[in-house]
Parts: structure tokens; C-alpha cells; sequence
């Protein structure tokens, strides 16, 4: 390698001050309250009068330098060259200029960025790489994306839940998409494929056996080489450890499934955050569309939309009208695998005579 | 398959993501492979495409670097180049991206224009833990476009073992409910642990995000080791005017269904007047919901500042786990805050460091080793703040000191 003449400078994150458009950073800190128009428009007004209106668009979160070049248009066009984006990947333009507020909606439609996003709302999806790009996914994640928000594409365009609505999918156990109202999550079914011929040769066999969370890896010998087995009563099918170790592969094209768990709630307001519960496993992972996926994911959401009240999360609905309630009007099976039996299991148990008839 | 040749092989799986009114990423690909005939989006397209019929993912992880950092490239190789050759090295380049994921079109131009140069022009805006995401370089480009991002004052994000890339919500930029500055608060904070975000040396992850108040728009209580959250000690600002006008506006019915019955403390009371309210502010738990839902009327306190909870994080290994409190409330707005708050983070990572096990996060390791452990080797002392209850378990041992 030839020398180097550059010195990295370590530089952290880019500061945001050069990023802010003039009204923010004349009224930062300063913001009095906001209203929501219209769906995917906010308006703020600061203490001093000054009101920004903030567009906000659904992307492909997969983008390309022509897509971010096409979203910088808009902003020079009609935010004096500043944009941002949200945790759940949606594009934000904010102008003071309320007459650019529709153009620039009109725009952004035209060029297939639906606006919407806010309020009582179905926002995009935060997910994961999947086949894209991940070393580890059982399904896809832009795919998955794009497939739901096909369906739900009049839920993110207007605002007619009882409250807003946040949704993520995972292409494997490990869950980076994250907890949400709805969460779809990869459900390994059985455990590790173990290839034996290249498994000490790419694996850290003592770094394996500790990334299990039940201690169900075992060093042993195969064929006079060492290796490592897994017991299977004890395997609780994580994928763990196909992360740490390829050769133990937990992926497979017919008995990976995915999971939709609901209810998780990261917000405080009124009820603590929450995690996610399990209420329907073993949907088959079906591409391009996953449409089984869709169809439980539709079903919770007509019934959360249908029964819920103001204010409440599909969490807090839930809360209310009891877990039976959810399966009875969502038509999902109740089974057993849906009873905990993992650590702590038991503070899930109804403990009490709380029952509804 | 000829260089720059602008055909794409055919990839019937993917174009059934064509169809429909969301964007689809697929034709944002495609169109750009037919301007540029990057053959890298190509094999990526083609490899997806594979992916979709059999269904199974065939990438693997390297090791790729820049001169002087452990971290902040995400390599990935096809495990099948045989097939699909044009995607046999498809690296990523994490980038962090300014507090809040504000951007200027000057810039994202210039980032863009390195990135057609260098990579394959695809870019996740954005990974899951926030990083700006430019997918798709090979290794011999990687440090010469490091190096120009670098001049423009742009830096990798973490990965492996490491502290991440920090997330915040928009805060005081714009939202009227922000406790602390969570943009300057990201900034600072990221800068101060950047050793840490390039160079792995710690047991697993560990993950920054700063949200603004209680509503957690950044999802930093499941998604962070260190979750800092604004709140305030005093009382809810009113403004009797906009009380008022609330509930002119909905009606007294609304008002006690939907703000009064919510309050998870019972706090708030409509007085007889039916347009005025009275909020019994030792009883208020910051939950956010009544501020929520009165924008203009109520607003937090004017004694703010941050909550911290420690040891959030997703599944791997022994399950989700919430931050839980440490720190019920600190000020973060001086130098003096700042070095205060980075102080306690740098004795729990240290404590963590000496005592995490391998690959574990800093909620199993305080799971593991009990929290009054972790109390006494940091230092803080324990408060009612920290639990939801006493323990109900009666097998207990206190010091000898303490049992006298």
C-alpha cells in the first residue's frame, strides 16, 4: 500500500448545527405547540410567533444516490436545502413557507414518496437488511416492507387509528427491527444444521458454546476431528449461535417461519413501555409477497382500529379488553406455545381471579 | 455479462415488488443500474433475486477495515461469487450521521457524489441503529473513500464490539416538549466515547440514544445500554387561557375520558368551574399523556433535565430487558453536567469491561452479577427510584454491617 497522505481526523458524529434550516436554529429550544393539519403535514409555532409546517414521506428506505439526489431537489426546491429523516425511515421536509406545502405533496406523490406517516397513523416499518444484505436473515426485510405497505398503504395516508401505530419486521430471531405495536419476527423452528466439515476451521468453538443462552452446545468429535453438537431437548432454536459460528446453520427455506408478536410500546404515556407478546407463530415465509404475514397482520389491525378507543396503543386496547377478547375478535388461535416457559415465566401466569366472561 | 453493459438478467421474483403504491426499492435499483450500469447493483439484484427462490441468504461476514480503526465496515461476501461474481464483495460503510438525522441537500450531495465514485450508489437511509448506510464497495476503494468523506468531516460509526452509533430524537429543533438538548447531548456524548466507536475493546455493544422526553421517540428504553430521557422536577406548565379553550373546543366528556381517566396517577382534576383543571404535580409520573393530547394548554416543566436507564437492549442473548433507572434525574446543560454525566458512564463501562463476559450486553452483566453489586462499584447509592417494589423474595443476606 502506498504511503498515506491524508490523516484521518477522528471527528465523531457531524454536528447538526450547519444542518438546522434557519427558522429551527433561530427557534431552537423555543417551540410553543403543534398541530396536525392535515395526515403527513405537522405544523410547529415557536414562542416567537414563527410557524414551520413539516412534510413528512414515506421512502424505500433502500435507496440510491438518484433517490436521495431526487429527495434534495424537493428540499432546495422548497426548504432552503434542508431535510431530515425519521427512526422509521420516512423523509421530513419543514418549510416556514405554507404555500409550499402542497406543491411539494403534489411532488413527492408524483414521484411515488406517498405522504403521510403522522398522527393516528400506520407508519413505515422499521426493519432490518434481510437477503439484501444481512449474514444471518431467514427472510427478507425490504421485501417484507414493501409487500405490507402495499396493503396498509391507505393506513399510512391517512389517520384513522384509535392511535398511532408502530410496526417493525426482523429477517432473524435476534429481532434489530425491534419491539413494536406489531412486530413480525423470524421463528426459527429447529435447531442448527451443524456442517461438521468446516466448522473448526471457521468457528471459535469456545465463543460458540458460550453464546448459547441455554447451554445446549457441546464440544465433541467427529470423524476424529473436534467440533461441537447441540442437544436438542435443550436447544431453544435462537440462531444464536449461527452468528458467532456459519457452520451451524439455523436458516432453512422451509422450516424457518415467522412470528407476529404485538403490543410492544417503547412510549411512557399513560402505561409504562412495554414488550412485545406472542400471538400467532408458524406463518410460512413466503415470497415475494408473504401474504399470510399480511393477512394477520390486517386482521389485528381491523380489530384494533374497530374496538379500540382514543388514545390507546394496540398494547393498552389489549390491556383492556383482556387477552381472550384479542383472540376471540382477532380470530387467532390461542395454543399453548404461546404460555411462557422460559425465565420468569411464571410473573406471566394470570395470578388472580381477573377473568372476563 | 459485458462491463457497463446497461441489461439487467431477469429477476422474477423481485419484479412482483414493482407492482403497488409504496416505493419500491427494486425499481429505485434498477432504474439507477440502467443510468450507471454499476455492475454491482446488478449482482446484488441477481443474488436477491436467488435468495427469493430458495430462500435462503447467502452472504458472509470478513474483515475490512480503514488504516487505524477496528470498526466501522460491514463486510460482506456472496457465499456463492461462482454464481453470482458481480456481488462477490459488497461492503458497507457505516457513517454517522448528524444528531437528529438532520442533512442538508449540500451535503447529502457531496456524500452521494463519493459514493457513485467509489461504491455501488445504494444506501440504507437508515440501519436500524441510525448509521448512514452506503452499501456496496469493494475493499480496494474502501479507504480512499474514507478518506474524502473524512475531509468533508464525516466519520464511521461503530460495529462489533464497540460503542454504536448514537441515535436522538429531533428534540429541541423542533418539538415543543424536548427536556434537554438530545442533538447536542448525542453530539457531545459520541465525541467523547469516539476511541471506543472505532476501536473494538469492550465485551459486546453498546448503544447511545437521547430522546427528548418521556415519549421516547427514539426508542431508547428497548434499543439502547444507555437511555437518556428528558423529564422535569417541577410542575407541568398550564395555560389556563388554552385550558379553557380545550375544553370549549371537546366538550367537558371528552375531556374526562380521554385526559382526566388516562392519567396513569390520577393526577389531574376538573374543577367545578368546568373550565379550569387542577393537577396535583407530586402525584404526576411524567408519562407524557395529558401534554400529548393539550398541546397548546400544558407543557412540561421548567426545571429539566434527564432520566438515565441502563441495560436496555433486544434479544440476544437471554431476552429483551428494559433500561431500568439509575439515575432518576440530572441536569445536562453545563460543561459541568456534561463531564458528570460521561464520568458515571465511564465507571459503568469500565465495571462492565473488567466483568462482562464475552458477547455479553451491560444488562445481562448487572442481571448477572446483581444490581447491588453494580451500585457499589459505581458508586451510586440505592434509591426507591431504581425499583418497581421492594423484593417479596424473604431469602435475602445483608452485610453484617447493615444487620448489625
Amino acid at each position: 500500500m502506498a504511503k498515506r497522505e491524508y490523516q484521518t481526523v477522528e471527528s465523531g458524529p457531524k454536528h447538526h448545527g450547519e444542518m438546522l434550516h434557519p427558522v429551527i436554529k433561530k427557534n431552537y429550544g423555543q417551540w410553543k405547540y403543534h398541530e396536525r393539519p392535515r395526515p403527513g403535514v405537522l405544523k410547529h409555532v415557536a414562542e416567537s410567533g414563527d410557524a414551520i409546517y413539516t412534510v413528512r414521506a414515506g421512502t424505500h428506505r433502500q435507496v440510491t444516490v438518484d433517490i436521495v439526489r431526487f429527495l434534495c431537489d424537493i428540499a432546495d426546491k422548497y426548504c432552503e436545502g434542508h431535510l431530515r429523516w425519521t427512526v422509521r425511515n420516512n423523509v421530513e421536509f419543514v418549510t416556514d413557507k405554507e404555500a409550499n406545502v402542497e406543491p411539494m405533496i403534489k411532488e413527492l406523490e408524483a414521484a411515488g414518496h406517498p405522504v403521510g406517516g403522522t398522527g393516528n397513523s400506520v407508519s413505515s416499518l422499521a426493519h432490518t437488511q434481510g437477503w439484501l444484505h444481512c449474514d444471518i436473515p431467514a427472510t427478507d426485510a425490504s421485501g417484507v416492507v414493501k409487500s405490507l405497505m402495499d396493503e396498509l398503504f391507505h393506513d399510512f395516508t391517512h389517520e384513522e387509528m384509535p392511535n398511532r401505530v408502530r410496526m417493525s419486521t426482523s429477517c432473524c430471531e435476534i429481532n434489530c427491527g425491534g419491539q413494536a405495536d406489531i412486530a413480525i419476527v423470524v421463528q426459527h423452528t429447529r435447531p442448527p444444521r451443524i456442517n461438521h466439515e468446516i466448522l473448526k476451521n471457521i468457528c471459535e468453538m469456545p465463543s460458540t458454546v458460550a453464546r448459547c443462552p441455554v447451554a445446549a452446545i457441546r464440544p465433541t468429535t467427529v470423524n476424529g476431528q473436534p467440533s461441537l453438537m447441540v442437544v436438542e431437548e435443550k436447544c431453544i432454536v435462537c440462531g444464536a449461535c449461527f452468528g458467532a459460528c456459519p457452520a451451524m446453520e439455523i436458516n432453512h427455506p422451509d422450516y424457518s417461519k415467522l412470528a407476529i408478536w404485538v403490543g410492544g410500546k417503547n412510549a411512557n404515556a399513560r402505561t409504562k413501555p412495554s414488550n412485545m407478546k406472542l400471538v400467532a407463530h408458524g406463518l410460512p415465509n413466503n415470497p415475494p409477497r408473504w401474504p399470510e404475514v399480511a393477512e394477520v397482520v390486517k386482521k389485528i389491525l381491523a380489530a384494533y382500529k374497530e374496538g379500540g378507543r382514543d388514545w390507546e396503543r394496540v398494547g393498552e386496547w389489549i390491556d383492556r379488553i383482556g387477552w381472550k377478547a384479542f383472540f376471540e375478535q382477532t380470530g387467532l388461535p390461542f395454543d399453548k406455545f404461546m404460555i411462557d416457559n422460559y425465565r420468569h415465566a411464571r410473573s406471566s401466569f394470570n395470578q388472580s381471579t381477573h377473568i372476563r366472561f | 455479462m459485458a462491463e457497463n453493459e446497461n441489461t439487467l438478467n431477469p429477476t422474477p421474483n423481485l419484479d412482483q415488488l414493482e407492482t403497488g403504491p409504496w416505493p419500491s426499492f427494486i425499481t429505485g435499483y434498477k432504474d439507477y443500474f440502467k443510468r450507471t450500469g454499476k455492475t454491482m447493483v446488478r449482482g446484488v439484484l441477481d443474488q436477491l433475486n436467488y435468495s427469493y427462490e430458495t430462500k435462503m441468504g447467502y452472504w458472509k461476514g470478513g474483515v475490512v477495515g480503514v488504516h487505524g480503526y477496528g470498526a466501522g465496515i460491514i463486510s460482506r461476501y456472496s457465499m456463492i461469487p461462482e454464481l453470482f461474481p458481480e456481488a462477490k464483495e459488497c461492503h458497507t460503510m457505516r457513517i454517522q450521521p448528524a444528531p437528529g438525522l438532520h442533512y442538508t441537500s449540500k451535503h447529502l450531495r457531496e456524500i452521494c457524489d463519493i459514493w457513485e465514485k467509489y461504491g455501488s450508489g445504494m444506501i440504507s437511509m437508515h440501519g436500524q441503529t441510525g448509521n448512514l448506510q452506503l452499501q456496496g464497495i469493494v475493499q480496494d476503494n474502501v479507504q480512499e473513500c474514507f478518506d474524502d468523506l473524512n475531509k468533508l468531516g464525516w466519520d464511521l460509526g461503530g460495529a462489533g464490539a464497540t460503542v454504536r452509533t448514537g441515535a436522538s430524537c429531533i428534540g429541541p429543533a423542533r418539538c415543543e416538549m424536548a427536556c434537554y438538548d438530545t442533538l447536542e447531548a448525542h453530539h457531545r456524548v459520541l465525541t467523547y466515547f469516539t476511541d471506543l466507536v472505532h476501536r473494538p475493546q469492550l465485551p459486546y455493544k453498546a448503544k447511545f440514544k437521547f430522546s427528548g422526553c418521556p415519549n421516547d421517540c427514539c426508542n431508547s428504553i428497548q434499543r439502547s445500554d444507555y437511555s437518556v430521557i428528558g423529564t422535569w422536577r417541577d410542575d407541568i406548565q398550564v395555560d389556563e387561557a388554552e385550558v379553557k379553550n380545550y375544553l370549549d373546543d371537546v366538550g367537558v366528556a371528552y375531556f374526562v375520558n380521554n385526559v382526566q381517566m388516562r392519567c396513569p396517577t390520577n393526577a389531574i382534576t376538573l374543577n367545578e368551574d368546568q373550565a379550569s383543571i387542577t393537577i396535583d404535580n407530586s402525584s404526576c409520573v411524567r408519562c407524557m399523556h395529558c401534554i400529548n393530547v393539550m398541546t397548546k394548554a400544558l407543557s412540561p416543566g421548567k426545571d429539566k433535565g434527564i432520566t438515565l436507564l441502563v441495560g436496555g437492549k433486544g434479544h440476544l442473548k437471554v431476552g429483551n430487558m428494559l433500561g431500568s433507572v439509575m439515575v432518576p434525574f440530572m441536569k445536562l446543560e453545563t460543561d459541568e453536567d456534561y463531564d458528570a454525566f460521561t464520568d458515571l458512564i465511564d465507571e459503568m463501562i469500565d465495571y462492565w469491561a473488567e466483568n462482562g463476559l464475552d458477547h455479553e450486553r451491560i444488562g445481562e452483566t448487572i442481571e448477572r452479577v446483581g444490581m447491588q453489586q453494580f451500585l457499589d462499584a459505581v458508586g451510586l447509592d440505592a434509591i426507591p427510584d431504581m425499583v418497581k417494589q421492594p423484593r417479596d423474595n424473604p431469602f435475602f443476606k445483608a452485610d453484617y454491617e447493615a444487620a448489625g
